[in-house]
């Protein structure tokens, strides 16, 4: 059939794979060139810079932006990932339990704290001294925001150790029986080695997620002392009516996210040439 | 004399399918025993009952007249006697060779580091991969990987080893160098029982060839007759299948 319908246009010449492929970059360059030129030709450079890249505004956040912005960002982060870390291990075991009530309360949580915006959490914890009159959480600010950045935490990384326990074969739990070891010394020395580098490049990208996330402790109204890095940017961008102390954070957040990223990557790959 | 293990009435339940329905064998000291016969016949469910990787639901096994069906019976303390050689190996992909035979070693029999060395290269000798003992199960050949899994049961110093198809998962000019481990420790006079496909094997080494079929042991006796001159029309179907699987 195909054959005998490009006999039937003897007059077209079909183009080599190659060629029509040199066609497609051309075309795609072109297209850039454009976007880039009409980018160029129509934005307003001085208005931008003056709003978003401005020298002596940028100045302004020092040394702010170090001794209290980031600083405070991360403690949020370590405090709430290791509270995340800690809840989503036992989260995990739970899950795996053959006690089925067990299993149920951490599917249960799992389902709610994954399927909740993590905003919505960080606003029930500062409605938590109204439902429960009395009731403060431990370490004011920093208490709130590490529980609500590890309470959401929690529900990710028990997946994330989920994942890992199985990912590691039955017939290794069996091995490490049949030597004789008991259940807990197999899982031991067995089963978590191996689920720890199964585990470590997806945790890595969990960290990154909550060192984002935690910008959300901007709705727990902190303020002076316990800014982090988007409500520092946000209050000064506010004073200043400018927009640079913004993106002078959202390039200290990159200075840590991005080399986070490729140490994930770098350690998957590791593990798929170990196995 | 007491019996290296002893099976009586074995049944096996997965759920609604009853995979053992009845099995009886017995095994003495020094015995080599082959288990043969289709897959899904329930071959390995049979050994995995014997150091209880899954629990029977209905009847005994005795290893070395302790029963270990026996609620109260120290699991744990019965499969230090046994060792378990699987078809996949089962090597801990995280240790080197030598690991492998030291961990258990040092964590089960609370061996010193030094001693539990010293055991652990003279087993991979034993089973000939002693300049292995370095590498990792991944930079090891099929057959390589599983004689140092015969070396890791065998550091533990078993009463009896249980083999499950241990060279239906390599390549064929491996095979060769597995069986003649298997060989050379069966002269040694270590009690085994065998689930294999090899007949050559099943036939110069085994004391006694069990042919089992949906459940149940069809035949049971001296290779010679379970081999050579099978009774029941199902042996004599399977055993064509195995030996000429072209007609
Ligand atoms: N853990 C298990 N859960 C459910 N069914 C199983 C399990 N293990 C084995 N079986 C079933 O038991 C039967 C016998 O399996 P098996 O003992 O592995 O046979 P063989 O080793 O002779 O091939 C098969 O039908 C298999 O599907
Ligand atoms: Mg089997």
């Amino acid at each position: 059939m195909t054959d005998q319908s490009v006999a039937a246009e003897p007059g077209k010449p079909r183009l080599s794979p190659r060629k029509k492929q040199q066609i497609s970059r051309a075309v795609q360059y072109v297209v850039l060139v454009a976007v880039v030129v009409g980018v160029v030709l129509y934005a307003d450079w001085t208005s931008l810079a003056q709003n978003f890249a401005k020298p002596d505004v940028a100045e302004k956040t020092l040394p702010e932006l170090f001794t209290i912005a980031l600083k405070n960002t991360i403690i949020y982060t370590v405090g709430g990932f290791v509270f995340a870390f800690l809840l989503g291990l036992v989260l995990a075991l739970m899950r795996l339990s053959t006690v089925r009530p067990y299993r149920w309360i951490s599917t249960l949580y799992i389902e709610i704290f994954r399927g909740l915006p993590a905003l919505l959490i960080f606003l029930m914890i500062t409605f938590l001294p109204l439902a429960l009159p009395g009731f403060t959480v431990p370490g004011g600010t920093y208490g709130q925001a590490i529980l609500g950045l590890g309470l959401v935490g929690a529900a990710y990384q028990a997946e994330v150790f989920r994942a890992g326990l199985q990912a590691v074969p039955k017939g290794q739990t069996e091995a490490a029986r049949s030597l004789g070891m008991s259940a807990g010394r197999a899982q031991a020395t067995v089963v978590i080695p191996q689920a720890i580098r199964i585990v470590i490049p997806p945790t890595t990208n969990q960290f990154v997620s909550l060192l984002k996330d935690s910008s959300l402790v901007l709705f727990l109204g902190v303020s002076g002392e316990y800014v982090e890095l988007a409500k520092f940017g946000n209050d000064l961008a506010s004073q200043y009516a400018n927009a640079t102390p913004i993106m002078v954070s959202g390039v200290t957040y990159l200075l840590v996210t991005i080399p986070l990223g490729h140490l994930a990557n770098r350690l998957e790959k590791r593990k798929v040439r170990a196995r | 004399m007491t019996h290296a293990i002893e099976i009586k009435d074995l049944h096996k339940h997965f759920g609604m399918n009853e995979v053992l329905r009845g099995i009886d064998v017995t095994v003495e000291p020094g015995q080599v025993v082959c288990v043969i016969g289709p897959s899904g016949s329930g071959k390995s469910t049979l050994l995995r009952c014997v150091n209880l990787l899954e629990q029977p639901t209905r009847g005994k096994v005795l290893v070395e007249g302790v029963e270990i069906t026996d609620p109260d019976a120290d699991i744990d303390a019965v499969r230090r006697r046994i060792g378990m050689v699987f078809q996949q190996f089962n090597l801990f992909p995280h240790m080197t060779a030598l690991q492998n035979v030291m961990i258990a070693q040092q964590r089960v029999l609370k061996r010193g580091r030094k001693e539990a060395e010293d055991v652990a290269r003279t087993n991979l000798d034993r089973v000939g991969v002693g300049e292995k003992a370095a590498s990792y199960p991944a930079q090891l050949s099929g057959g390589q990987q599983q004689r140092v899994a015969i070396a890791r049961a065998l550091a533990m110093s078993p009463d009896l080893m249980l083999f499950d198809e241990p060279t239906s998962a390599l390549d064929p000019e491996l095979v060769g160098d597995v069986l003649a481990v298997m060989r050379k420790l069966a002269e040694e006079g270590m009690t085994m029982l065998v689930v294999t496909h090899e007949m050559g094997f099943a036939r110069e080494v085994a004391d006694r060839v069990v042919f089992m079929d949906g459940g149940v042991i069809v035949e049971d006796g001296p290779p010679a007759q379970v081999i050579g001159a099978p009774q029941h029309e199902r042996t004599r179907t399977f055993l064509r299948r195995v030996l000429h699987p072209e007609d």
